[in-house]
């Protein structure tokens, strides 16, 4: 059972979890996860490997499709629209909800045309001179376009890592969306690329609803307004993150907080 | 500081060492030895290939000088098309004309030794240059096939003796033939080209390419993109692998009784031709295609569909170009296969004798590898070098088709 912080402010749900079960073949990875995602705030997932938060992080814009073996139930609503109901464009869903994986994936094309892609293939810009502005815009938002305004004609991956990454993140924003899933965005990152990447998180929280799978605690209590604790396929514990992290209620909270596994 | 022994220091661990080393050394010596072999194997080869080829592109050709300003051969018929200049050219009596002058020359018992053909190509060069009929010419005018035998030192004992003093005194000699590179085949050797093969082969070709790269690429793209994994995918996966791996006449029987019973009019067409060899080579564009899908990573699917494209956006945007240089490696090889088959073609009748260069991809035809089989065949001595030298030009267009889909394949491999 989900212990839930009961002093959460009312905020508006972006997307809800009810009773989801993530599937692969006939193993178990999701238990009965209920949970909300509120607008505008950034929503971290903690919790041991293996304990499923990657597995839930990517059944929130159906990436978990392309698993043949994995079979998700219950519903997942995004502003009250159930995501796996039939007819739901899949492609139209992953425009709204946006995603950075662990490893920095930038397409093997120019730095220009890794952000104008999604851009051109939604028919978001107009001509040329919007998709440069949307191109530019977005680079500006993940604080890249002064690191590669000279060489937007260069490839996307003679990037350094954490300049990928970001080049990542501008290319999830370049179509809008109106949530941004990353997973473990910062594992494969020194700390100076990681400090970089956290301010930006900060950045957009305002804009976006953010969700963070994250190994490191330090780093959900940095950027993350709201935590989930997962253990086991299970949610343990959700709450504001100063809460969870100073006053935990669940005692598998507090030993994965205070380090005694994970 | 104790006296302990480290592991590191002990003559066990050096002779160990030195053994590892020793076998490093043995192994690189014999990985060397291998590629020396290999390549000498091949040097030999192509030695010999060209020493014997070179020869074909000659001919014996008599020295017979004409001067057309004492024989009243009218130019009004070279505005007429080609072959009706000729017979026009032949109807006023060139052949005789030509006849008269070798046997001046060269005595009636060597003139009696010119092609029966020469006259031709004297009509030919009028047609090319017509200021030839206003003055006297020396024509290099081919040997009989006997006369041509005799200068090689073979044939019958006339025949070399009359070669050995018509050389002697300078008007026969070997020349390089160009019309080899523009004839068809012919019965004689000293009037074969191999144009009419390799144009066959060039029409083939192109039948094969269009029909097996497209339907092998979608193939490919189908079973590793969409198609579930199911028993039926299982089986049509085992039976591709199969069918790479049938011997090839038994795809030549295939075309015999399928496409040539839908399509009887076609027998030795470069369409019948290139269709039963995109059987073949069909196969192995997908399994290098499926392997070339295969291997574009993961993190660029992912990246892709969670911007949200759509499948057939993340297939022909990503999927496709990143895989192109892997299927074009397995498309140069399946082509390679292709244009070197011999037995398939000779089922679908593609081994008979045609003395003129095909049209179109629906005209009868023979391809290189056949028309070298042919040649190989042949009684006539004459053809040995001949099909030496045929074996240069598909060596040359092969290698030309390879260089082009490298230069492909690299120039994709850049732009990514």
């Amino acid at each position: 059972m989900t212990v839930i912080h009961d002093n959460l402010e009312a905020t508006e749900a972006k997307m809800s979890a009810r009773d989801v079960n993530v599937y692969y073949g006939d193993k178990q990875a999701i238990d009965s996860v209920s949970i909300d995602i509120p607008q505008k705030y950034v929503t971290a997932f903690i919790g041991p490997s293996g304990c499923g938060k990657s597995t839930f992080l990517r059944s929130l814009n159906r990436m978990n499709d392309t698993i043949a073996s994995a079979r998700v139930e219950g519903t997942i609503e995004l502003d009250g629209e159930d995501i796996y109901k039939s007819g739901m464009d899949v492609v139209q869903l992953r425009a709204r909800v946006g995603m950075v994986f662990q490893k920095p994936n930038p397409f093997p094309k120019s730095i220009y045309d890794n952000i104008a892609y999604g851009p051109k293939i939604h028919g978001f810009a107009e001509d040329k001179d919007d998709l440069d502005a949307v191109v530019e815009r977005s680079l500006v938002r993940a604080g890249l376009w002064n690191e590669v305004k000279d060489r937007l004609a260069d490839s996307g991956t003679a990037l350094s890592g954490g300049q990928q990454q970001r080049l990542c993140i501008a290319r999830a924003i370049a179509v809008d969306p109106e949530v941004i899933l990353m997973d473990e965005p910062c594992s494969a990152l020194d700390p100076i690329a990681t400090a970089k990447i956290e301010e930006l998180i900060d950045d957009l929280a305002g804009r976006y609803a953010i969700v963070i799978v994250t190994h490191s605690m330090q780093q959900a209590a940095r950027v993350s307004q709201r935590t989930a604790f997962f253990h086991l396929g299970k949610v343990v514990e959700y709450g504001r993150t100063s809460d969870i992290f100073t006053n935990p209620l669940e005692e598998r909270t507090k030993d994965y907080i205070t380090g005694r596994y994970g | 500081m104790t006296d302990r022994t480290l592991p590191t220091r002990t003559p066990v661990f050096e002779k160990r060492l030195k053994q590892r080393y020793a076998s490093e050394r043995r192994f690189k010596a014999l990985g060397l030895g291998a590629i020396v072999f290999s390549m000498l194997v091949l040097l030999f080869l192509l030695g010999t290939m060209t020493i014997n080829g070179i020869g074909g592109f000659q001919r014996a050709e008599l020295e017979v000088p004409i001067d057309f300003t004492e024989v009243g051969i009218s130019g009004d018929a070279i505005q007429m098309e080609q072959g009706a200049a000729i017979q026009s050219l032949g109807a006023q009596g060139l052949q005789t004309v030509v006849e008269f002058y070798a046997a001046a020359a060269l005595g009636e018992e060597a003139a009696a030794q010119l092609d029966a053909n020469a006259w031709r190509e004297v009509a030919r060069e009028i047609i090319a240059d017509e200021s030839i009929l206003r003055g006297t010419t020396t024509f290099e005018l081919p040997a009989s096939s006997d006369l041509a035998a005799g200068y090689a030192g073979e044939g019958s004992p006339e025949m070399r003796q009359l070669a050995g003093e018509l050389s002697e005194r300078g008007v026969l000699a070997k020349n390089f033939d160009p019309g080899f590179l523009t004839r068809a085949d012919a019965t004689n050797p000293q009037q074969v080209g191999i144009w009419g093969a390799l144009k066959g082969s060039i029409l083939t070709m192109l039948v094969t390419l269009a029909l097996a790269f497209p339907i092998g690429v979608l193939a490919a793209l189908y079973l590793e993109e969409y198609a579930p994994r199911n028993r039926w995918t299982d089986v049509i996966e085992v039976s591709i692998n199969n069918l790479a791996a049938v011997p090839s006449i038994i795809f030549g029987l295939l075309g015999l009784a399928v496409f040539l019973w839908i399509f009887p009019n076609l027998r030795s067409a470069p369409l019948i031709g290139g269709m039963t060899l995109a059987l073949m080579t069909m196969p192995v564009i997908v399994i290098a295609g499926r392997n070339a899908i295969k291997a574009v990573p993961p993190s660029i699917r992912d990246g892709a569909l969670a911007i949200g494209a759509s499948p057939v956006q993340l297939v022909f945007h990503h999927v496709l170009p990143l895989a192109l240089p892997g299927i074009l490696t397995g498309t140069i090889i399946g082509m390679a296969r292709a244009l070197g088959e011999t037995a398939p073609l000779l089922m679908i009748g593609m081994r008979a004798f045609i003395a003129t260069p095909p049209e179109g991809f629906t005209s009868p035809a023979t391809v290189l590898p056949v028309q070298i089989f042919l040649w190989s065949d042949e009684v006539n001595r004459g053809f040995i070098e001949r099909t030496s030298a045929a074996i240069i030009v598909l060596l040359l267009f092969l290698l030309l088709m390879n260089g082009l889909a490298i230069y492909l394949r690299n120039k994709f491999e850049k732009s990514w």
